[in-house]
C-alpha cells in the first residue's frame, strides 16, 4: 500500500507540476508568437493523446485523424466565419462566398450560427462519424494495415472533398481572416493567452481521461484486446465495443484539438487535415512512445517543436530528419523515446507499474512493458 | 488483495486547472466598427535606430512548391545585395531574416507571424500560392504590417496591407483572350487544376466568351500534381477547339503537354495558352513538348530593355549561367526596389507613411517602367504573349501597346459587373 500511495501522490504531484508549468510559468516566460506557438503544439499533443489511446494501447493504426481534427475544426471555422460576418459585414455572409460563391450561405452552414451548436457539434460530429466508422469497421473484424488504409483514404477523400467545394468550404485557401472568437476580439493580447490557457487545460484534462481510461476495465480490456483479440472475445467480451469506444474518444479529442486550432493559429485549409499531417501525427506519437501515457504528448510537441526551430534554417533537412528518427525509433525502439526511460528505471517499474498482479494475463504483462507490444501483436496478425 | 485503482485523484485538480484558466479573459467585441482598427493601434517593434534595417523573405523552400519559389527568394536576395551595394535604403543596409513557408498556407501563416512579431521586419516579400497570400492576409491586417506578393493571381482582392507586384487578372488573363480573339479564335477548351486561381480565372473566360461570342467547349479540372490526362486530352482533341486555355499548375503541366503530343495536337493545329509555365518551368515541361505553345506573362527573360539586360546579366553573374529569369522572380526582384522608393519618398519605415507615400512610385523595372496605384496597391504592368522558341526561352509575340492600370476586381469591364458582387 505504502508503494502506491507513493504512485499515486506521485503522479498528482507530476500532474500538478506540468499545470503550473503549462498555465503560469510558460504565459510568464514565452513572448506572445511562442506562446501562440506552443499553444498549437498542444492542439496537436491533444490528438496525440487520443492516438495514444486508440493505437499505442487499442492496436488500431490510425493514419486518418486528420479527418476528426478537420471536421471539429471547420465547424469552429464555419461558426466563426458567420459570426464575423453578422458582427462586421452585417450582411451575415462571409466575404469568400460573396467572391466565389453564389453570395449565398448554404444551408448546412446555417446551424453554425449558433455558438452552443457549434460546441456541441465540436464533440458529436467527429464522435458521430468515428462511431459509425467504428461500428461497421470493428463488427467486420477490420484490423491491422487494412484498417489503417481505410482510415488514411479517408483523410485523403475529405482534403480532396474540401479542395472541390471553393464555394462553400473555402477550397484549398481554407477558412481564415477571424477577427472574434465568440464575442472576444481576436487581436487582443490578452484573449490570445486566453485560448492558449484553453488549449493547456483541455490537454491536461485529456491526460487525465487517458490516465483514467488506462487505467479502467475498458483500458484493461482494450490492451487484451490489442494483443489477443481472439481471445478476449471467448471471454465474452465483444471486441469492437472496446475498439469503437476508444476510437469513439480518439477522434472526440482530435475534433476539440481542431476547433481549439483555428482560433489560435487563425487559419485551418485542406492542408492540414489530409494524409501528411494525418501521418505527422503519427509519427510524433511514435517517436515519444505510443503506449505511454506521456510519451505521446511530448512526441507530438517535441516533433512539432523541432520542425519549427530547424525548418527556417534547414528548409529540407527537417523532413529527412524526421524520417530518419521514424525509422530508428520503429526499427530499434517500438516503444518509442518513452521507453529510453523505461529502460533505465525498469526495475523500479516492475515494482510499481503493474496495476493487477493477481491476473497475470499476458495483457497486463505487456501494458507494463509496451516495448513488445509490437512484436506481440504483429505475428498475431501476419498470420490472418 | 485487489488493489483498487484511483480513479477520482485528478477531478479536483483538473476543475482548479480548468477555474485558472477562466481568469485571463481579455476584451470583448462591443463596438464592431473600432475592433477592426485595433491592428493600427499596435506599436511596432522595427528597430530603425542603428545601421540595419530588418526585412522578410517568406518563401516555400521545402515541399512541392520550393522548385518554384527558390527562384524567387533567388532574385530577392540579388535585389537585398545590389541595394545593400548601392548604399542601402534610407542609408541602412538590408538585413535580411528569411523563412520556409514549406508550401503549407498554415506554415505561411505562422512564419509570417514570426517575421513580423518576433524579428520585427520593417517589411516582408514573398509568398507564392493564392492560399499562401489567403493564409498570411490576416496576419498582416492584424499586425499592420506590409507584404510585397510577386505572382500573377486571380484578382478580386485589394488590401492596404499587401503591395501585388504580379499581374492581376486585366494584366495577364484579359489580355490573353484579347490576343486570341484578335487571332480569329471562336472557340476554347478550359483546363485546369482544381484550385481558386484556374477557377476563378476560368469565371473570368467564361464571361468574356459569353460577351464576345466565342464557344467554350469544356471546362475540365484535375486535382494539383495530378498526371493522368489521357481522358481529358481526347476531350480536348475531340471538341475541335481552335485553342486551349491552360491554368494547370507544376507537374500536371508535365503529363498534359506530353499526353497532348501523344495524340497528335501540336502548337500549328491547336494552340495552348498557357499562364503557370515560365521560363523557369520550360525544362521541366520537357522543351520538345511544348516548343512552340503559347505563353501569357508581363516580362520574359528576352526583352529588349537596359534594366532587363542588367537584371539577367546579374543574377547569371550570381547564380550561374544555365539559369533563366521569369516573370514572378522579375516581380519579385521590382517589389523589392518599389518598397525601397516608397520608404524612400516617404523619408520613414513606419507601414502608415509608407502606405501614403505609395501611390504614384515608380521603378524603371525589367518589363518596363512600372507605377504603384495607390487605390488598389497594385501596379501598371504591360501584358505580352510569348512563344516558347527552340532555346527554351520565350519570345515575344504581341505587347499590349501601353501599360495596363491595375483593375483587380475588374470593375471597368461591362461584362464582368457579375463576376464581383
Amino acid at each position: 500500500m505504502k508503494g502506491l500511495l507513493q504512485g499515486r501522490l506521485g503522479t498528482a504531484a507530476g500532474f500538478a507540476a506540468a499545470a503550473v508549468l503549462l498555465l503560469v510559468v510558460a504565459p510568464a516566460v514565452l513572448s506572445a508568437f511562442n506562446l501562440g506557438l506552443l499553444g498549437k503544439f498542444l492542439c496537436f499533443a491533444i490528438v496525440a493523446v487520443g492516438i495514444g489511446l486508440a493505437w499505442g494501447r487499442g492496436g488500431m493504426l490510425t493514419l486518418g485523424q486528420g479527418v476528426f481534427f478537420g471536421l471539429g475544426a471547420y465547424i469552429m471555422a464555419m461558426h466563426m466565419k458567420l459570426a464575423d460576418a453578422s458582427l462586421f459585414g452585417g450582411s451575415g455572409v462571409p466575404d469568400f462566398m460573396s467572391l466565389y460563391g453564389s453570395g449565398q450561405v448554404p444551408g448546412w452552414w446555417e446551424p453554425f450560427r449558433s455558438p452552443a451548436v457549434t460546441l456541441l457539434a465540436v464533440v458529436l460530429v467527429p464522435g458521430l462519424v468515428a462511431l459509425i466508422l467504428g461500428l461497421a469497421v470493428f463488427k467486420r473484424r477490420v484490423k491491422g494495415a487494412y484498417f489503417a488504409i481505410l482510415s488514411q483514404a479517408l483523410a485523403a477523400a475529405f482534403a480532396v472533398f474540401l479542395i472541390g467545394q471553393q464555394a462553400t468550404t473555402g477550397g484549398s485557401n481554407g477558412l481564415s481572416g477571424f477577427r472574434s472568437f465568440f464575442g472576444f476580439d481576436l487581436q487582443d493580447p490578452d484573449n490570445k493567452v486566453m485560448l492558449y490557457m484553453i488549449a493547456a487545460a483541455v490537454l491536461l484534462l485529456s491526460v487525465a481521461l487517458a490516465r483514467q481510461l488506462m487505467h479502467s476495465r475498458l483500458g484493461e480490456l482494450l490492451v487484451a484486446v490489442r494483443d489477443q483479440e481472439e481471445r478476449v472475445r471467448f471471454l465474452g467480451y465483444d471486441p469492437a465495443s472496446i475498439k469503437t469506444a476508444i476510437y469513439v474518444v480518439a477522434a472526440v479529442l482530435a475534433g476539440i484539438a481542431g476547433a481549439l486550432f483555428v482560433p489560435l493559429v487563425g487559419i485551418i485549409s485542406p492542408a492540414d487535415v489530409g494524409v501528411i499531417p494525418s501521418i505527422a501525427f503519427i509519427i510524433g506519437v511514435a517517436i515519444g512512445g505510443r503506449a505511454t501515457l506521456l510519451g505521446p504528448v511530448l512526441g507530438a510537441v517535441g516533433a512539432a517543436a523541432a520542425q519549427s526551430a530547424l525548418s527556417s534554417t534547414f528548409p529540407s533537412f527537417w523532413v529527412y530528419f524526421q524520417g530518419l528518427l521514424f525509422v530508428l525509433v520503429i526499427g530499434f525502439m517500438p516503444g518509442g523515446l518513452a521507453s529510453l526511460a523505461s529502460m533505465v528505471g525498469k526495475r523500479r517499474r516492475n515494482r510499481t507499474a503493474r496495476p493487477l498482479p493477481s491476473v497475470p494475463t499476458p495483457a497486463a504483462a505487456s501494458a507494463s512493458a509496451p516495448l513488445t507490444e509490437g512484436e506481440a501483436s504483429m505475428p498475431e496478425e501476419a498470420r490472418r | 488483495m485487489r488493489v483498487s485503482v484511483d480513479k477520482r485523484a485528478f477531478l479536483p485538480l483538473a476543475a482548479a486547472a480548468m477555474a485558472a484558466v477562466l481568469t485571463g479573459c481579455g476584451s470583448q467585441i462591443t463596438d464592431p466598427a473600432s475592433a477592426g482598427s485595433t491592428g493600427s493601434t499596435r506599436t511596432s517593434c522595427v528597430d530603425t535606430s542603428g545601421s540595419n534595417i530588418k526585412v522578410g523573405f517568406i518563401n516555400s523552400l521545402s515541399g512541392t512548391m520550393a522548385i518554384s519559389e527558390s527562384t524567387v527568394f533567388d532574385s530577392l536576395t540579388l535585389a537585398a545585395e545590389e541595394i545593400n551595394a548601392s548604399g542601402g535604403v534610407l542609408g541602412k543596409q538590408l538585413q535580411v531574416v528569411s523563412e520556409d513557408g514549406a508550401s503549407e498556407p498554415t506554415k505561411f501563416a505562422e512564419r509570417a507571424g514570426k517575421l513580423i512579431q518576433q524579428d520585427c521586419t520593417a517589411a516582408v516579400f514573398g509568398g507564392w500560392t493564392s492560399s499562401s497570400r489567403k493564409a498570411m492576409l490576416p496576419v498582416f491586417e492584424a499586425n499592420d504590417a506590409l507584404l510585397f506578393y510577386p505572382v500573377q493571381y486571380e484578382g478580386l482582392e485589394s488590401s492596404k496591407n499587401i503591395f501585388y507586384t504580379g499581374a492581376t487578372t486585366n494584366q495577364q488573363i484579359i489580355p490573353a483572350l484579347d490576343y486570341l480573339a484578335e487571332q480569329g479564335t471562336k472557340s476554347l477548351f478550359l483546363v485546369g487544376s482544381d484550385y481558386v486561381f484556374p477557377r476563378t480565372a476560368n469565371k473570368i473566360i467564361q464571361a468574356y466568351a459569353a460577351a464576345k461570342g466565342i464557344k467554350i467547349l469544356g471546362e475540365e479540372y484535375t486535382p494539383l500534381g495530378s498526371t493522368e490526362f489521357s481522358t481529358i486530352v481526347n476531350k480536348v482533341r475531340d471538341s475541335k477547339a481552335d485553342a486551349v486555355f491552360n491554368t494547370l499548375n507544376g507537374d500536371s503541366n508535365v503529363a498534359f503537354f506530353r499526353q497532348y503530343k501523344s495524340v497528335g495536337l501540336t502548337a500549328d493545329t491547336m494552340p495552348v495558352v498557357s499562364v503557370s509555365i515560365a521560363e523557369e518551368e520550360v525544362p521541366g515541361v520537357g522543351l520538345d513538348n511544348v516548343e512552340g505553345q503559347l505563353t501569357a506573362w508581363d516580362y520574359y527573360q528576352t526583352l529588349d530593355t537596359p534594366a532587363n539586360k542588367k537584371f539577367v546579366a546579374a543574377f547569371k553573374a550570381k547564380f550561374g549561367a544555365e539559369r533563366v529569369t521569369s516573370d514572378p522572380m522579375e516581380a519579385a526582384y521590382t517589389s523589392l526596389y518599389l518598397w525601397k522608393a516608397m520608404v524612400e519618398k516617404a523619408g520613414a519605415f513606419d507601414v502608415d507613411k509608407v502606405q501614403a507615400a505609395a501611390d504614384g512610385v515608380t521603378f524603371e523595372a525589367p518589363e518596363g517602367l512600372v507605377t504603384v496605384d495607390g487605390k488598389n496597391n497594385h501596379i501598371t504592368k504591360t501584358p505580352r504573349i510569348g512563344k516558347i522558341n527552340s532555346q527554351g526561352l520565350i519570345d515575344t509575340v504581341w505587347s499590349s501597346p501601353a501599360a495596363v492600370q491595375p483593375d483587380p476586381f475588374l470593375a471597368t469591364y461591362d461584362w464582368a459587373k457579375d463576376l464581383a458582387k
